[in-house]
């Protein structure tokens, strides 16, 4: 469950929304510039509100009423961002252990072999991120968040540095991710299309604010990419 | 010619442990500043900028005496350190190696600033969401991708050491076997007769030392940056 109602405001932008979401996943559909990626910010704290509070399975994370804040490194909500940013000094096996190693918590080969296969991505565990491609390199990112062992995952735009044939290259493992991987994730696009195979409740946000909520009845009739 | 006397000898290693010590020593702290100099915002910040390259602009003549005043045995730290800690820096090679760390400072420091500067703030980010403390992630990603700037500024510093003078002849005098650097043995050679076959030596044997950390510094830059973004 995860309960959000912040205010912030970013020079001439604000943004003013409130929702709660039960889903396995739950989309945050808008045009570029809705305010998605600061939303989610503020979910996994990178962003501080101006007012409100955020809330995970009950864990207050954010109350500017209480003037509580909790650091970004103790929320254990993984983040995938759209330019994946993997750690270029380590290879692949070190960017994906990095959040097990940092949370202190003990090896764990079953979960290991779980999301590299889940991935696909045991091949490339020798490689840097340079000798990546786009593709590998967010299957990469996804692996890394998911073996912090996260009790949420934000994925902001991850499909949006790719081109067509990556996107359709990366959608499966999603997909695979929602309905095996068992932890409930926030997903930001402006895509309609991949909000309908993704996503079971939608956020739809407008220049900082919520317009709608619901299933996919929210989306835009056409399977039409709004930019 | 390339008879090298123990006079000389002794000068060279000294050169060599003074510049080293200053150099290994004032990295932390280097770190510590360029750091705070690239990242935070705090009062009196211009302050410490100025404070730190203080030392490149001023005669080094003022900086050794500002440093015999505070740093020699009537001085206030000086005193201090020597009743309590037992370390003194007056006519020691150690406070040779205080001046010439000092000297070196703000060459040390401008590398590691202009690299932490260059770190993408944004893989930081992806740190703190995967765990890390503040700590940690300045420790497992800021400072391996500074790492080349790190050793730039060390081996600038250790260039600058070797070859300080001003400053280290005044604070701690050019006492042979203690406080007598190559640069104060070449001094002291060139208004003797008959020095200057073993003072052209010691311009050579510098000369050497200079070009010998350029090239280890190269390669050390070289391979750290590999190791960052190749294979």
């Amino acid at each position: 469950m995860l309960r959000v109602d912040v205010a912030k405001r970013l020079g001439e932008f604000t943004i003013d929304a409130s929702f709660a979401s039960e889903g396995r996943v739950t989309g945050l559909f808008g045009a570029s510039g809705a305010g998605k990626t600061s939303l989610i910010n503020m979910i996994a704290g990178l962003l501080r509100p101006d007012r409100g509070s955020i809330a995970v399975d009950g864990e207050t994370l954010d109350d500017t009423a209480r003037g509580f804040h909790m650091p970004v490194h103790r929320r254990r909500i993984g983040y995938v961002f759209q330019d994946a940013r993997l750690f270029p000094h380590l290879d692949v096996r070190g960017n994906l252990d990095y959040g097990r190693r940092m949370n202190r918590l003990p090896e764990d080969g079953a979960l290991w072999r779980r999301v590299t296969e889940l991935l696909d991505i045991g091949d490339l565990l020798d490689r840097r991120p340079g000798k990546l491609s786009g593709g590998e390199r967010q299957r990469v990112a996804l692996g890394r968040a998911l073996l912090s062992q996260p009790r949420l995952l934000l994925l902001d735009e991850p499909l949006g540095s790719l081109d067509e044939e990556r996107k359709e290259e990366i959608l499966p493992y999603l997909v695979r991710l929602r309905d095996e991987a068992g932890i409930p994730m926030v997903y930001v696009s402006h895509d309609a299309l991949e909000m309908r195979k993704l996503a079971s409740r939608i956020v739809m946000l407008q220049r900082g604010r919520v317009t709608a909520f619901g299933g996919s009845e929210v989306l835009p009739a056409e399977v039409a990419k709004i930019a | 010619m390339f008879d090298i006397s123990p006079t000389e000898w002794t000068a060279i290693l000294l050169s060599l442990r003074v510049a080293t010590v200053a150099a290994l020593v004032a990295t932390p702290f280097g770190i510590a500043v360029a750091w705070l100099l690239a990242r935070r915002d705090f009062w009196g910040k211009a302050l410490l900028d100025a404070l730190v390259h203080l030392p490149l602009v001023l005669p080094p003549v003022v900086t050794g005496y500002l440093l015999l005043l505070t740093f020699g045995r009537r001085g206030v730290v000086g005193a201090w350190l020597a009743d309590h800690l037992g370390l003194v820096f007056a006519f020691r090679w150690t406070g040779a190696a205080l001046a010439c760390g000092i000297m070196a400072f703000p060459l040390l420091v401008r590398p590691i600033r202009l690299s932490i500067e260059a770190v993408d703030r944004r893989l930081e980010q992806a740190a703190a969401t995967l765990g890390a403390a503040p700590w940690r992630v300045f420790l497992t990603v800021t400072l391996p991708l500074t790492l080349p700037g790190v050793i730039a500024g060390m081996v600038l510093g250790f260039a600058k050491a070797i070859g300080e003078f001003g400053a280290t002849i005044t604070f701690v005098s050019n006492i042979p076997g203690e406080t007598q650097t190559i640069s104060s043995a070449i001094y002291s050679l060139i208004q003797t007769p008959d020095g200057d076959a073993p003072a052209l030596r010691l311009v050579v044997v510098s000369t050497l030392i200079a070009m010998a950390a350029l090239v280890a510094s190269e390669w050390f830059a070289r391979r750290a940056l590999r190791r960052l973004h190749g294979n």
